[in-house]
């Protein structure tokens, strides 16, 4: 235990965002400024899976590892609607999770942006049409933003939060 | 003559089914396949139907492996399996809810996956799902979900509690329901593809495989020898990768983060190898009837040798970090703990089933290709308590770094894919059996004239989700978090 923490102080656990990633070094610098010109350097977000394959969530998972390390980036998942300013929303809107969708939005204090994630959260994707699936998450609460992709990649996640602060 | 082989003996035998026998019985025959699981001779492998039709599938000791029973019930009703046997109980108030098949004395006569949502027109409140009663003195209800605080997909939790103790706790599911039966109902066979990969994203990678090798075996097509081991190349990636995230995140609910992050940029490095090698972080869509739609090159090959190193270098010191970590061990030895009996009794598979002494891998049994052409361990073990199911997840890891070598090693030329064409007339059936990360993975199709008939789908969480409910009983609330984690049981896999 005593090696990993000295370890970690040596080094930091949290890497430099890799090469390969130049969209990421430029993301950095825009949304700090976006972020701090509408909300200081706070964004919080909330994620409602309404009935997603669960693909969506190991991406939005993923923006909290030390390669894409969120936080940085003044964004920050939190575990009420109340204490949001982001409803990250995934899945098609199943009948099933409709009204859970509706209460969670209206339990967010406004201002307040959704935005619907990956190409069921769009439409409906593959399984639009279906009577069990209402299809897509416009058709429930009003969308600001849509991060296309099935499921987008971490990288696209970043941009499309962004670009919501851009607009 | 095992049981299986009796019960097969005794029904009429349905040509038109790969790779496993699938016979048409009376309700005596069925009766006496419902003995035998309530004696433990055969394990319940799932239950599905039709309209006037009802099917199960069973897994027996030794040979046939598999075999599928047919029972008509023109009137909608039959037998109830879970009547005697509760394995069956979710999947039959399931059957019910979609094909309006009524198993005549299913003990729990609730709605499972109908949430009264689906007709638009009447709409059920929220509250009218009656819960199982409970009584006593100082007992109080804690509901949670279907929204829940972390990033993970929604179900209703309801815990009873004497204290800090839980008592019992219930689960109801159904709220990521899709209606998947019913869009693979008549779906030509590259919208059905589609669909499966996205019944549990986790998964996309065993789903796609397991249609694939259903609709191959009921269409007689062998695919490319290199396609097969590709696949097996990108399952292994796909248990990686959620194994490694799985130990992280059993970690993390014990507030333990530093594993978290650790194991998070391993999990992103495997998904970043499988993007290079396939062109997609979850590899989703990559499998496909006939083989695969990329094959791997040269800078394929680097990145997944940079990767294994990688992981042999990095992931042996956070195991002995875990190991030696007395208050994180504190929160998952004998926490969360399943009975071997339980196990056997429900079939769980995966790291659920092998942690409490169920010796079973589809890989092995019935076994599918490359496997049989590899060597690689199943570990067991019989504590059946958190730390069980993590150390099942530890030893898988270093096994899936050996399969990937080895798969690696003796990768066959030649093409990856071949076309696919359905040259059969009148319809044709097959099921496959495949070991998901999280457990084995059952998919049966019935093709006919190229497009899918029915298809069902059943994830190794339908008997897995029982059993979170009687791990928690007795432990304290604070520790569901940890509990469920172990488990990591999908949502969407089992909602459909």
């Amino acid at each position: 235990m005593l090696n990993h923490l000295l370890q970690g102080l040596r080094r930091p656990l949290t890497e430099k965002p890799p090469p390969a990633d130049p969209e990421l070094a430029a993301l950095a610098a825009t949304l700090d400024a976006a972020a701090q010109r509408r909300l200081g350097r706070s964004l919080s977000i909330r994620a409602v899976d309404a009935g997603s394959c669960n693909g969506c969530e190991l991406e939005i998972h993923a923006l909290n590892n030390a390669f894409h390390d969120l936080d940085r980036f003044g964004l920050r998942f939190v575990a009420s609607p109340r204490h949001a300013d982001v409803l990250l929303v995934t899945g098609p809107v199943t009948k099933n999770m409709r009204e859970a969708l509706e209460r969670t939005w209206r339990a967010t204090p406004d201002p307040k942006w959704v935005v619907a994630v990956g190409d069921c959260g769009a439409d409906g994707g593959v399984f639009a049409g279906s009577y069990a699936v209402v299809g897509g998450v416009s058709a429930v609460v009003p969308v600001d933003l849509v991060i296309r992709g099935c499921p987008p990649t971490p990288v696209q996640l970043l941009q499309g939060l962004l670009s919501l602060l851009g607009g | 003559m095992s049981a299986l082989a009796a019960l097969v003996e005794a029904g009429a035998l349905a040509a038109a089914h790969q790779p496993f026998p699938c016979v048409a019985v009376d309700v005596a025959t069925w009766e006496q396949a419902i003995d035998g699981l309530v004696a433990g001779e055969t394990t319940l492998l799932s239950v599905w139907g039709d309209i006037g039709r009802v099917r199960m599938a069973l897994l027996g000791p030794d040979s046939p492996a598999i075999a599928v029973l047919s029972l008509e019930c023109p009137d909608g009703r039959y037998p109830s399996i879970a009547r005697l046997h509760p394995p069956a109980i979710r999947l039959e108030r399931a059957l019910r809810d979609l094909f309006g098949l009524e198993p005549a004395g299913l003990p729990d006569a609730r709605p499972w996956l109908d949430h009264g949502r689906w007709d638009d027109g009447a709409q059920s409140p929220a509250a009218s799902y009656p819960f199982l009663p409970v009584e006593g003195e100082a007992l109080h209800q804690i509901p949670v979900g279907p929204v829940h605080a972390g990033i993970i997909e929604p179900g209703h939790f309801r815990f009873t509690c004497d204290g800090e103790t839980v008592v019992r706790l219930e689960q109801r599911l159904g709220y990521t329901h899709k209606g998947v039966d019913r869009l693979l109902a008549g779906a030509p066979l590259a919208q059905a593809v589609r669909l499966a990969a996205r019944v549990s994203g986790d998964s996309t990678v065993a789903y796609s495989w397991g249609f694939a090798r259903a609709v191959e075996a009921a269409l007689g097509i062998a695919p490319p020898p290199r396609a097969v081991w590709l696949r097996a190349v990108m399952a292994e990636l796909e248990r990686l990768a959620n194994h490694l995230g799985d130990v992280g995140g059993v970690c993390n609910d014990a507030a333990f983060a530093l594993m978290l992050a650790h194991c998070a940029v391993l999990r992103e490095r495997v998904l970043r190898t499988s993007a290079t090698c396939f062109g997609h972080r979850l590899m989703m869509d990559r499998i496909v009837p006939g083989g695969v739609t990329v094959d791997l090159d040269g800078a394929g090959l680097t990145a997944l040798a940079t990767m294994t190193a990688e992981i042999r270098r990095r992931f042996p010191p956070l195991v002995k970090l875990y190991d030696d970590l007395a208050s994180l061990q504190d929160r998952t030895v004998t926490t969360g703990r399943v009975s071997a009996a339980l196990v056997a009794q429900f079939g769980a598979g995966g790291y659920v089933g092998r942690a409490s002494g169920r010796d079973f891998d589809a890989r092995r049994v019935p076994g599918y290709a490359p496997y049989d052409a590899l060597s690689f361990e199943v570990p067991v073990l019989q504590e059946g308590d958190v730390n069980a199911r993590i150390w099942i997840r530890i030893r898988e890891i270093d096994q899936s770094l050996s399969v990937l070598d080895q798969l690696l090693r003796g990768l066959p030329t030649g093409p990856v894919r071949v076309p696919v064409e359905d040259i059969r007339t009148g319809p044709t059936e097959a099921l496959s059996l495949t070991e998901a990360f999280r457990g084995d993975l059952l998919v049966w199709v019935q093709l006919d004239a190229g497009r899918v008939a029915r298809c069902h789908l059943r994830d190794a969480s339908w008997f897995q989700w029982p059993l979170l409910e009687a791990a928690i009983e007795g432990n304290i609330v604070a520790d569901f978090p940890i509990c469920n984690k172990s488990f990591n049981c999908s949502y969407s896999g089992h909602d459909l």
